[in-house]
Formats: structure tokens, C-alpha cells, sequence
């Protein structure tokens, strides 16, 4: 049965649990995510960088209330196209995530893969993934491997509302619940599927309402909201690793860019992302929260600001200033010996 | 050590068997591969559709999993879980089959090492079964290997006799890249010489089953011991025949064959896959392109006809390429003159 956050016997998700520390290093996760993602989509539009990005912009709550939670050494998770957020939010360098944007090859990928591809194994990171759906069987696996192993970690499959339709995705719950596996499977519902409305296209009111058709528990949480994410997410971890096995979060909110960079995005509505961002942001609300608190100061939160616009600033410099790959480089790296 | 008489089925047994005693992060799964989960009387009640995988459910308890139907969420995980140290050996039942789970091989292990710049390791091994001869009509039948022959990033290995069955999938399962393992499902019983120890067969490296200096015949899986017939009846018209056994289509041991036809200036290429765009066709171009001047005749390719492959009896043994079909081509290439 869906749940929302309330009738965990959570009210109002507690600021406190985080001390100080955390809650720094958890704001400059989501500043990093929305400069990083601001920064792109400056660049990108003077042509400078190939093929198609998928902007996070908006979405900086999920990836960073959830990967909160996770080690690099033994949780993994899947991504999606839209996969910078994640990357940010699970420990993976900056600067060669900007080098790999600009297909240089200093990039995390050495400029092989892209933005679609962005990947770092050696932090549980499984990589975006150009294909809607292709995440969750992924993490069945590296949940799998978790339990075999018998360390705790857990695997986390990030999706879309568009990816929550597809067949692999599906499965993926319900072997992850006949095998009880350490999943957590986190729909981020930003409203659309390209330009296409999750409420058109998602057959259940709610995509959380779903679980209980695989066995599991399914939430849905203020993707607006950090603290929220934080929780229901904490849940939910805590559970699988404790072997009580997969649960479904379903975080409601959405991005401020298009589905891709160069979307004219004719399909919202006038003013939809203006008024959100005006009222619902997270970096926001995140500031409202513990400055009203009293747990950190403007001041604290406008040098992370500061010291994560020259980190920006200093990964475009340098991605400019890299080689790209050379062109024996096409060749290698197919298989292990070659 | 001892040889003895084992057949196709037990060679593969005794192959993951001894792998699986030798390796503990090798893991099996599949459909049934245990013996039906959940079912009273479960446990290695199969052992695999085939009974392949018999017995190693109880010898290896936790490492054989059985799935639900689900081939992309459990190709998926062995595809994931080989990303985090364990060595998985999932069964696709039916290679037909792929068509399911596609994504998992072509856009996920295949391109992991290449995409991620050379930063993926990705030991996964796909047991399959293929080939017509059982009556089980089109869509239990196909003989799909070119289509992943052809996706860089993959290995394609076809077994002949119980020998190689044994050696190649040691091999498979110890070598760190995606292998597609195609066992010819009318062979299990076929029995032949095999090694009590363990011992591996190395890919990309052809076998010359039978010396010739008329005419080169390369065969692949079961097609090996057809031609190696026709090979016989050739000899008693006085056609001497050489009869090459790739083992692997991916890599492919080209270097042998061309050798082959220095020295013989036929070929005769006999693939049971499907007509257009099938091995023979891209071995034909291959060697047409490196070694035209060595060519006294044109290349003849024996594969069925351009059809699904059809239920009834009659029909079936049409289908697939026969002795004689052999005989006739290389008496073809050795008889034409301008």
C-alpha cells in the first residue's frame, strides 16, 4: 500500500538528525549539482559541447537526500540519462565529469562515453544510461552481489516517470522482491517523459502505487524537499540492509531545463518552471530551513556557494584546455586485453 | 589424468562444476536452472529444461538460482553483479529468447569496457541454447549468434563436440569480457572424448579437425561433425578435404583459414544461422577481401534457405544443411573452371 512520509510516524522529516557537518557537506552536494547543471547549460548553448545533455537542474533533493545514505565501497546505483545529479550525489569527481561533457580525454570516461555515460565503478557508480530502463536490472545484480557477499550494501535504481512504464523496470521489482534483494528503487516523477505528462502516461494514480503489485513497499515523497528525500530514503536503506529487502520511493517533483538541452518545451504550461522555482525550490528551502533553525548560518551557506562556483568554474577552464582523445584511442578498450 | 566418454550435457556440467568448486564468485542462474523455486519436490528437480544444470544445486547451495521468467531483469543482474566480483553464468534458455533481453547484452555489458574508458570489467557468461533439429519450430530454433557476433564488446563461442564444450566454457567463465556461450540443443547427447581435469581451450584460435588439400571446408558447433562426413565421403570420390573448426566467431581465428586457402584456393563455408548477413557471408568477405589472388573458384556458403524454420519433419530436415549439401558445394568449387 502507498505511504506517504506522515504515516511512517515521520511529521515533519527533523533537520536535527543531521549535525552540522553534514548538513554543509549535504548543501554542497545539491549547490555543486545545481551550478554543475547551471554551468552546462550556459555551455552548451554556445555550442562548445557535443551531442545531447540532460539537465538535473531542480531535481538536486533526490539524488543527494538518497545517495546521503551510501558508501562508495560496497552501495552501487543505476542512473539515467539524466545522470549528473547522481554522479554529484555518489562521489564522482567534477572535473572529470566536465571533462567527459566536453569529450576530452581527461574525462571520467576518457572521453569514450559522454554525458550519457559518465561512470565510476571504482564508487559504486554503475553510470547514466542512455537506455529508458536499463538501470534496475542492473541493480538487481549488484544487489545481488551485495547479499552474496554479506557486507550490507545496497543497490539503488534511479528512474524516470517515463522509465517507470518500461518492462525492465518492472521485472526488475519483482525479482528484486522474489529474491530479496538490497534495492531501493527511486522513481523520480519529474511530471515528464520527454514531452510527454507522467499523468498521461503512468496508468496508476501514483507511481508508488505499483509496489504492492511487486511485493514491496512503495513511498512517496516531496522531492522539493531534502529532508523528506533524507528520510524515506533512510527508511528504506536501513531496511534492505537489514535484509527486510526492496522498497519502491516515488519523489515527486521536477526539472527546471528541458528534457534535453535545446528542448523549446512547448509542452508546459506558461510560467510552470518559473512559479516553481519561485516557490518550491530546494536549494531554498533547504536555506529557509536551517537557517530558521538556527542550525547553520547565511553566511556558512553563501561560502559553499562561493567555493563551489570557482570549483565550477576551474573544471570549464580546464575540460577547455584538454586534449581529446587520440585517434588510437578508438581502438582500445573493447575488450580487457585490447 | 583420465579421458573418458562424456556427452555434450555432462561435459558442460562437469565444466561449471569444476569451475564453480575452483572459483567461489561463480554464481549460475536461470530459469529452472535449479530445479523450480517455490514448487513441492523443488530442489534440483530439473537441474536446467535439459537437465545441464543437475546436480549443482546441492553441491554449490546459494550459488544456483533459479529465476521467474524475467529474462531482462536476471540477464541484467548477471550483468550487474559481474560488475561488482562475481563471475555469473546466466542461462538464456532459448536463444530466441533474446529478443527479451537484448538491451542487457548489446547496450549494458557490451559497451560497459569501451564506454567507461576502459574502466569496466565485466566477466559475465550467457549460456544459450540454439539450432534447429528438435522440432521445435520457429521461434525455439534459431541459430542467432551473428547478431551478436556482431557487437564489439561481445565474445561468441560455438562448441563442437563434448571437448570443446568442456574447455570452452572453463574458458568462457574465466575470461573477464561478456561471452555468449551457444550450445546446439540437438547435441547434448552426442558423446565424445573429454579430460577428467579441467582444462581450457583458448578463443580465437581455430581447430583444425581434419587435414585436406582440395578443398576448405569451415563449419561452426554442429555443423563441424556434418562436415567432417561430408569430408569422409569426399575422400572416397578423391576430393581431399580440410575441415576447420573456428570455435569462436568472435574472435575470430581468420589467420587459419587463410592459411587453409593458400594452400587448397577453395572454400566452402557451412553456417546453420540464417542466410543474409550470417557467419558465412562475413568470413566469406573476409577471406575474399584478404586473399582473392589465392581463390580458384568463388566461395560457396551452405546455410538454409531464407525462412523461419518450419515445424514439420520433412520440412526441418530441409531446413538445415545436410551432408550432401556439403558434398555438392565443395564438389562444386573444386569442379568449376572460368
Amino acid at each position: 500500500m502507498t505511504q506517504t512520509l506522515s504515516s511512517l510516524g515521520a511529521d515533519a522529516p527533523d533537520a536535527s538528525v543531521l549535525n552540522e557537518t553534514q548538513l554543509l557537506d549535504v548543501y554542497r552536494t545539491m549547490r555543486s549539482i545545481r551550478a554543475f547543471e547551471d554551468r552546462v547549460h550556459d555551455e552548451f548553448a554556445t555550442g562548445d559541447i557535443p551531442g545531447f545533455v540532460h539537465l538535473y537542474a531542480g531535481e538536486e533533493a533526490s539524488a543527494t537526500g538518497v545517495c546521503a545514505h551510501l558508501d562508495p565501497d560496497r552501495d552501487t546505483i543505476a542512473s539515467t540519462h539524466r545522470g549528473h545529479g547522481h554522479c554529484i550525489a555518489k562521489g564522482v569527481d567534477i572535473k572529470p565529469m566536465m571533462a567527459e561533457i566536453f569529450g576530452k580525454s581527461t574525462g571520467s570516461c576518457r572521453g569514450k562515453g559522454g554525458s550519457m555515460h559518465i561512470a565510476d565503478l571504482s564508487k559504486g557508480m554503475l553510470g547514466a544510461n542512455g537506455i529508458v530502463g536499463g538501470g534496475p536490472p542492473l541493480i538487481c545484480g549488484t544487489a545481488l552481489a551485495a547479499k552474496i557477499k554479506g557486507d550490507g550494501g545496497v543497490g539503488v535504481a534511479f528512474f524516470g516517470d517515463g522509465a517507470s512504464n518500461q518492462g525492465t523496470t518492472l521485472e526488475a521489482m519483482n525479482l528484486a522482491s522474489v529474491w530479496n534483494l538490497p534495492a531501493i528503487f527511486v522513481a523520480e516523477n519529474n511530471g515528464y517523459a520527454e514531452a510527454t505528462s507522467s499523468t498521461w502516461s503512468v496508468a496508476a494514480d501514483n507511481i508508488a502505487d505499483r509496489a504492492a503489485g511487486f511485493g514491496m513497499p512503495g513511498v512517496i515523497v516531496d522531492g522539493f524537499d531534502f529532508f523528506a528525500v533524507y528520510e524515506a530514503a533512510g527508511e528504506a536503506i536501513k531496511r534492505a540492509r537489514q535484509g527486510g529487502g526492496p522498497t519502491l520511493l516515488e519523489v515527486k517533483f521536477t526539472r527546471y531545463y528541458g528534457h534535453f538541452e535545446g528542448d523549446q518545451q512547448k509542452y508546459r504550461g506558461p510560467n510552470e518552471v518559473a512559479n516553481i522555482k519561485e516557490s518550491q525550490d530546494c536549494l531554498k528551502r533547504f536555506r529557509a530551513r536551517v537557517v530558521e533553525t538556527g542550525r547553520l548560518t547565511d553566511a556558512q551557506l553563501d561560502q559553499v556557494d562561493a567555493q563551489v562556483a570557482t570549483l565550477i568554474d576551474e573544471a570549464v577552464a580546464e575540460a577547455k584546455a584538454a586534449p581529446v582523445p587520440s585517434p588510437e584511442d578508438l581502438l582500445t578498450d573493447v575488450y580487457v586485453k585490447y | 589424468m583420465a579421458i573418458r566418454k562424456l556427452s555434450y550435457r555432462e561435459a558442460i556440467n562437469e565444466a561449471l562444476a569444476q569451475e564453480m568448486e575452483r572459483d567461489p564468485s561463480v554464481i549460475v542462474m536461470g530459469e529452472d536452472n535449479a530445479g523450480g523455486a517455490g514448487a513441492p519436490g523443488e530442489d534440483d528437480a530439473w537441474g536446467g529444461v535439459l537437465g545441464v544444470t543437475k546436480g549443482l544445486y546441492d553441491k554449490f547451495p546459494g550459488r544456483v538460482l533459479d529465476t521467474p521468467i524475467t529474462e531482462s531483469a536476471f540477464v541484467g543482474a548477471a550483468v550487474g553483479a559481474a560488475t561488482r566480483g562475481l563471475r555469473p553464468v546466466a542461462e538464456l534458455m532459448f536463444i530466441d529468447f533474446a529478443g527479451v533481453c537484448l538491451d542487457q547484452i548489446m547496450n549494458q555489458a557490451a559497451k560497459f569496457r569501451y564506454m567507461f574508458g576502459g574502466k569496466a570489467v565485466t566477466p559475465v557468461v550467457i549460456r544459450t541454447m540454439y539450432g534447429a533439429g528438435l522440432r521445435a519450430a520457429a521461434q525455439h530454433s534459431q541459430a542467432f549468434y551473428p547478431v551478436f557476433t556482431h557487437l564489439p564488446g561481445l565474445k561468441v563461442v560455438l562448441p563442437s563436440s563434448p571437448y570443446e564444450a568442456k574447455g570452452l566454457l572453463i574458458q568462457s567463465i574465466r575470461d573477464n569480457d561478456p561471452v555468449i556461450f551457444c550450445e546446439h540443443k540437438a547435441m547434448y547427447d552426442v558423446t565424445g572424448d573429454v579430460p577428467e581435469e579441467s582444462y581450457t581451450i583458448p578463443f580465437g584460435e581455430a581447430n583444425v579437425v581434419r587435414e585436406g588439400d582440395d578443398v576448405t571446408i569451415v563449419a561452426l558447433g554442429r555443423m563441424v561433425s556434418f562436415a567432417q562426413q561430408a569430408a569422409e565421403e569426399l575422400e572416397s570420390s578423391g576430393v581431399s578435404a580440410e575441415v576447420i573448426d573456428p570455435r569462436t566467431v568472435s574472435p575470430l581465428d581468420l589467420d587459419t583459414i587463410l592459411e587453409s586457402v593458400q594452400n587448397t584456393g577453395r572454400l566452402v563455408v557451412v553456417d546453420e544461422a540464417s542466410p543474409r548477413c550470417n557467419l558465412a557471408t562475413d568470413i566469406s568477405a573476409q577471406v575474399v577481401s584478404e586473399a582473392f589472388g589465392d581463390l580458384k573458384a568463388p566461395i560457396k556458403m551452405v546455410s538454409p534457405p531464407h525462412v523461419p524454420v518450419p515445424f514439420a519433419e520433412p520440412l526441418e530436415d530441409l531446413y538445415i544443411p545436410s551432408v550432401q549439401d556439403i558434398v555438392n558445394a565443395a564438389k562444386t568449387v573444386t569442379e568449376w573452371s572460368k
